[in-house]
């Protein structure tokens, strides 16, 4: 596909904006295409709705506001009782298993196959506790994503986390992508959709 | 940690402001004055870690006024200066900015433009302050001002703001906006080799010759710094070659009339468009910074229902590009002019188009982008008159 | 005939006299002091500026054969600034009156002196805006006349060395242009002296503030200075603020050390940086001067 558009969204804090941020600098830097990455905030640093846009194409990008999105991550109830509606048929919605409580109903259902959109859950927040930080859970999700849909390149997320994060981050990071990944893979080949 | 490079050379994947300041240093910024401000605050939080890397200076004023008056003494020190700013900051800058039209001191001015007036929408999109940036300050005067659309665009624009401002030996204004300064996106900066600088022009001849104010064929004084020893007396009052006060109308008329030349004559030099569809077009939008790429969409819409619909992007806003603006307007029906303020570049539009096409701005005081429809919509209007 | 030439033309513009200012009024008094300082020290002249704002002092900017900046109202100190953290080899001099540094310029006067910015402030007071023809201002005298207090000025000023010197100002002196020795050798501690210095100058205004108080004429003021004053070295700055009708406390009242704007950012950089942190222009100024 040659044009992505992708949100993120959840709470300041959860680190929604560097998910999105680190999604478009692997497509942009090292997957060599267009990307575009607008975000919202409130005036809080913490706890208010936030959430990134990215567009990833092989065309520069004009217009910078999806659209319609491709694939919604939903990081909390709000992000997705709003989102959810928005993504297009045959699209993709992760949701973050223990922070939100899927209402099928809200999910454009135009007929069965292909324009279905596809929703799994990922415990993002409780697997990455496992690893050692919730505040990773941002980066479970993005390596969940990279497995489900063919967005950016893992090996271009790995980079974009070596080269974005503190040194004493990255290890960890890398885990939590490698983690939410192998999730991703798993899923997919069981198809266990939500 | 070692002094780092002033070019960064590769691609990147950063926000608009960022990009501002990195564009700063490449083009030789070495000094940045400034106060935090949303959305700008980004662009001095990166010269605050950047300038120390490169021997610049980064200081955090008291103020905006204080703010660029230390860019403009910086500027006589000999060294390229900016200061960021957004709609408060900039009102603030107002008299300042007219010290340095009168004194002819090169610097570049960034305003990140949010929803005003007054606080307004500190977090969000406005493009209110573009009349503000040619008439703000008191008096008659030209300026340079461009309009950036994407991050990289701040990287590149921002050098050109230098090169413009060495050159014409005048302040020169950025006006992005909160969308464009926030925007992440792939900048690609260049090695150092390839990005074209202009300094300003020196005297550098015997002292009791130099008269500060005797322009060249370009209307433009070369320029020496203080602590050279020339001694010059540089102020804010109507000034002769000398630089000496003169309250005479005849010091005022020549004055006044070369700092508004010099723009106006060099406006070849100066103004910069991208065009798309203009072939065939019957309607043109004419739009600039975020809302030109808003606009782009509600091209491609349109294109894609039959319509032919040209679209016109301001990279320069001032001196604003009447002469092309006048050729269009005598073979196109109507310009769409959607800006996130009441209608202001809008206004100059419809006074280049002089009744030979039809004006219809596509107007929103700020707060969030046009939907594309709504100026589809306008095309449509425009289609059927 | 042969012309006359005063010895100090080669550090004033001769060609700029007649100046401004009126008969009795002692900005020029201050200006020669400024002059006979900066001749006597034999520090590099090429480059020393004098900084202004707007009013009658500030025109001293454009009087001396030196760089001078006549910037806007209330702006010379942050231009001063940024002029000494662009090019610290320049030695810089804010020369102003009270309305000009102390009203709309005073947050930067406070800033700077926090800062302690390597500058030396001279502010010729003389209670009055006396260009725009003689209003109240931030150092007018309680119960003073002026056309914008016509029944007598009811809002305290400032105690300028107070302000300054609470501020972090490393020298502090008040001096009167009857003082003329005393007050060279003030202004040459004060260009010397490394840090935000600050010296304030008392001075007749016999248009703007002496007519309308009944004060008599400039001279008269002269007689004040000299007979109701009292030099007080080292007094606490708080305690010398100006009152009608009572003793003028002169003196250097804060000469002390404390580490510069430029000291601390070099050392705290240095912290971060391999190479010692040095600011490219100084580099290329050293570098000319190995050459020459």
């Amino acid at each position: 596909m040659s044009r992505w558009e992708v949100k993120i969204a959840g709470f300041g804090g959860q680190g929604i904006i560097l998910a999105g941020y680190l999604l478009g600098k692997a497509a942009a830097v090292y997957d060599r295409r267009h990307a575009t990455m607008v975000q919202s905030y409130g005036p809080e640093a913490r706890g208010s709705a936030c959430n990134s846009q990215v567009i990833i194409a092989d065309e520069p990008i004009y217009y910078p506001y999806l659209t319609e999105p491709d694939v919604l991550i939903a990081m909390s109830q709000e992000a997705y009782a709003r989102f959810a509606p928005e993504v297009k048929p045959g699209g993709l919605v992760l949701i973050e298993r223990d922070l939100v409580a899927p209402d099928a109903g809200r999910l454009r259902d135009e007929g069965p196959g292909e324009d279905t959109v596809r929703l799994y859950a990922l415990p993002a927040t409780k697997i990455a506790e496992e690893l050692g930080h919730r505040i990773v859970a941002n980066i479970v999700m993005l390596g969940f994503l990279c497995a489900l849909a063919p967005i950016v390149s893992p090996s271009g997320m790995r980079e974009a986390v070596r080269s974005s994060l503190p040194k004493s981050a990255i290890e960890l990071n890398l885990m939590a992508f490698e983690a939410g990944y192998e999730r991703g893979r798993l899923s997919r080949s069981a198809d266990d959709r939500v | 940690m070692k002094r780092g490079p002033a070019v960064l050379t590769g691609v990147h994947f950063i926000n608009g402001d960022v990009a501002c300041a990195e564009g700063a240093l490449a083009a030789g910024c070495r000094f940045f004055a400034g106060y935090p401000i949303t959305p700008a605050t980004e662009i001095a939080e990166r010269m605050a870690e950047r300038l120390p890397e490169v021997g610049g200076t980064f200081i955090q004023m008291e103020d905006e006024i204080a703010s660029i008056s230390a860019v403009l003494g910086a500027s006589w020190a000999g060294v390229k200066a900016m200061t960021a700013t957004s709609g408060p900051g900039f009102s603030l800058m107002m008299e300042n900015l007219g010290f340095g039209y009168m004194t002819e001191t090169p610097c570049v001015i960034v305003n990140v433009q949010r929803g005003g007036p007054s606080t307004g929408l500190p977090t969000l999109v406005g493009q209110g302050d573009m009349m503000q940036a040619r008439w703000g300050s008191h008096g008659d005067y030209e300026t340079i001002a461009l309009a950036p659309s994407s991050a990289q665009e701040m990287f590149d624009l921002t050098i050109a703001a230098f090169n413009l401002s060495e050159k014409y030996r005048l302040p020169v204004l950025i006006m992005s906006d909160a969308v464009i300064g926030h925007i992440t996106e792939r900048v690609i900066i260049p090695p150092e080799e390839e990005i074209p600088i202009v300094n300003r022009k020196r005297f550098t001849g015997p002292r009791e010759t130099y008269l500060p104010y005797l322009p060249e064929d370009d209307l433009v004084p070369p320029m020496v710094a203080a602590g050279e020893g020339y001694r010059v007396y540089i102020t804010g009052l109507t000034h002769d070659e000398r630089g000496y006060p003169s309250t005479s109308p005849d010091a005022q008329e020549r004055l006044v009339r070369r700092l508004a030349e010099k723009v106006r004559r060099n406006a070849r030099d100066i103004i910069r468009l991208e065009e798309r569809g203009m072939e065939d077009a019957d309607v043109v939008l004419v739009a600039y910074g975020i809302s030109a790429r808003v606009a782009y969409r509600a091209m491609e819409l349109a294109r894609a229902a039959g319509r032919r619909v040209g679209w016109l992007r301001l990279i320069t806003v001032w001196p604003f590009p009447e002469e092309r603006l006048r050729e269009l307007a005598a073979r196109v029906r109507a310009f769409i002019v959607p800006e996130l303020n009441l209608g202001q570049i809008a206004r100059e539009v419809e006074r280049c188009a002089a009744g030979r096409a039809l004006t219809i701005p596509v107007l929103r005081p700020g707060g969030a982008v046009h939907d594309p429809r709504e100026i589809l919509a306008a095309i449509e209007e425009a289609s059927h008159v | 005939m042969s012309e006359e030439r005063h010895p100090l033309d080669h550090l004033l513009r001769a060609d700029r006299l007649p100046h401004i200012w009126c008969p009795g009024c002692g900005i020029g008094i201050a200006m020669r002091c400024l002059v006979l300082a900066l001749e006597e020290l034999r520090i590099p002249l090429d480059r020393t500026v004098v900084v202004s704002g707007i009013g009658c002092s500030a025109r001293v900017a454009g009087y001396v054969r030196l760089d001078g900046f006549h910037t806007t109202h209330g702006r010379a100190i942050p231009f001063a600034t940024g002029l000494k953290l662009a090019n610290p080899d320049l030695t810089v001099i804010v020369f102003s009156g009270d309305g000009d540094l102390a009203a709309i310029g005073g947050n930067h006067l406070i800033h700077a002196a926090r800062r302690n910015v390597d500058l030396t402030v001279i502010c010729v007071n003389n209670f009055i805006y006396g260009m725009t023809g003689g209003q109240s201002g931030p150092t007018t005298p309680l119960a003073a006349r002026s056309t914008t207090t016509p029944y007598g000025n009811f809002e305290p000023p400032f105690n300028l060395p107070a302000l300054v010197a609470a501020s972090g100002a490393v020298y502090v002196a008040r001096w009167t242009v009857f003082h003329v020795r005393r007050l060279i050798t003030a202004l040459q501690e004060a260009i010397t002296k490394r840090g935000f210095s600050f010296v304030e100058i008392l001075s007749p205004c016999p248009t703007g503030y002496l007519r309308r108080n009944k004060l008599g004429d400039a001279l008269d003021m002269m007689r004040v200075f000299k007979t109701q004053s009292e030099i007080r070295h080292g007094a606490p700055p708080a305690e010398v603020g100006i009152e009608l009708g009572k003793k003028l406390i002169l003196g250097k009242f804060v000469d002390l050390e404390r580490p510069t704007y430029h000291e601390r950012m070099r050392k705290q950089l240095a912290a971060f940086f391999i190479e010692p942190y040095v600011e490219k222009v100084s580099e290329e100024v050293e570098a000319e001067e190995v050459e020459s």
